[in-house]
């Protein structure tokens, strides 16, 4: 099934495009990770996802059809908003009560274990939590109406280093638990290494890379040859530098795993120099490179 | 499993047990641990979890002690020497190197890695 299926999908505010020409197709059962510098139209298109902003042309459908904003949309994708809305004077059991009666089958008792699994205590005010246990609170809110697709904008950007690797650690256990898909957009590239298996980047309000990250890395390498030496003609050259006497490539190639010219040597990337590379890369390199899921 | 620390028949952690402690992708250890199946290395037990089958060492442990004795006289005899962790890690690799090409010269057919292929490694 596809969570999210988007065709030449556009939004403009005013005279500016947040997001031009987004064609996308992302499969279910995967962390995906939402890469793009400030400005890339991330946010645009995870608020277009889940219905709370209508596009302005081109089209979407979410969970393998669905309408997006339609009320099977609405009950089965949770969102966490940047800045974790919560109620800072309300206490946590009396947002777990509002939170109840806004939804349809949100699960408190499941949330109640959740929040004491992470020692939230339910009578504190929200306002009182620590930035790391507003985090937890607002995504146990989102996990508790059980969820297919679980929408997360930049959710660890403020959050100290503990506090991110518990929050990303609750995600990746819904995963498992419940099987709930995840798209999330961050700046965390180092920190998307180890939770994300599916990267979509965005540049400039159109998709730049899609796929596996398995599938991905395979098709990229960084090679280093003599300065001046010519560039295989089987490598797309996605950035290129010189350092001293050294040509240092990150091309996408056609056959992985074919032989070097001579003088050449290559390694392996990771998934953080591969989407530096593309978000350092010229304007003039403008074919997105698109992969087929495997599963 | 290289070295002889887990033997056939013990378990491996339960795929969730490393998701909620690592942080990680339930994808990547879910295919890790494939990985370990097709390679005849450990086997799924339905309901139970995933347990090592095979053992990866043909060298048996009295012999890798042994050999860990060795090695260890050669760290100290290093660092009476003069040689810091980065030099000793180089002078190793460096022979490591010397004596996988004076072998594959010998035996053309041993290569471990065929020239041109790319060697693996995450920044």
């Amino acid at each position: 099934m596809t969570m999210i299926e988007t065709s030449a999908l556009g939004r403009r505010y005013g005279g500016d495009w947040a997001l031009r020409n987004c064609t996308l197709t992302v499969p279910d059962d995967h962390l995906v990770a939402l890469v793009g510098p400030n400005g890339a139209g991330k946010t645009t298109l995870l608020n277009i996802a889940v219905g709370l902003t209508p596009p302005t042309e081109g089209s979407i459908s979410v969970l393998g059809g669905v309408p997006v904003g339609s009320p099977t949309a609405l009950d089965r994708i949770a969102f966490v908003a940047q800045d974790m809305p919560l109620y800072r004077n309300l206490s946590v059991a009396d947002m777990l009560h509002m939170t109840r009666n806004l939804n349809h089958d949100f699960d408190v008792a499941y949330a109640r274990r959740r929040l004491d699994d992470v020692a939230i205590g339910q009578g504190h005010r929200i306002g009182k939590l620590s930035g790391g246990q507003r985090a937890q609170l607002a995504l146990t809110l989102a996990l508790a109406r059980h969820p297919r697709l679980l929408v997360l904008d930049e959710p660890t950007a403020s959050l100290d280093p503990v506090a991110r690797h518990d929050f990303m650690a609750t995600v990746v256990t819904a995963m498992t638990d419940d099987g709930v898909s995840v798209i999330l957009s961050s700046h965390a590239l180092a920190e998307l290494e180890r939770v994300a298996d599916y990267l979509v980047l965005l540049t400039g309000g159109a998709v730049r890379l899609n796929g596996v990250v398995d599938d991905l890395l395979q098709q990229h390498l960084l090679v280093t040859g003599p300065a001046g030496s010519p560039v295989d003609p089987r490598w797309h050259v996605v950035e290129s530098r010189e350092a001293g006497s050294q040509r240092i490539l990150l091309v996408w190639v056609d056959a992985p795993g074919a032989s070097l010219p001579e003088h050449w040597e290559a390694r392996t990337v990771g998934v953080e120099e591969l989407a530096l590379a593309y978000l350092r890369e010229s304007p003039g390199y403008a074919r997105p490179v698109a992969v087929e899921a495997t599963r | 499993m290289r070295l002889g620390y887990l033997k056939p028949g013990d378990q491996l952690p339960k795929v969730r047990e490393v998701v909620a402690d690592l942080a990680i992708n339930p994808n990547t250890v879910l295919k890790a641990y494939r990985d370990l199946e097709h390679k005849g290395l450990a086997s799924g037990r339905p309901g139970q979890g995933t347990f090592v089958k095979a053992t990866l060492s043909k060298v048996g442990l009295p012999e890798i002690a042994g050999l860990r004795r060795t090695l260890r006289a050669w760290l100290v005899d290093s660092a009476a020497a003069g040689l810091d962790e980065d030099g000793m890690v180089a002078l190793f690799s460096s022979t490591l190197r010397d004596f996988r090409e004076r072998r594959d010269e010998d035996d053309p057919g041993a290569a471990l890695t065929p020239p041109g292929t790319v060697v693996g490694g995450v920044a």
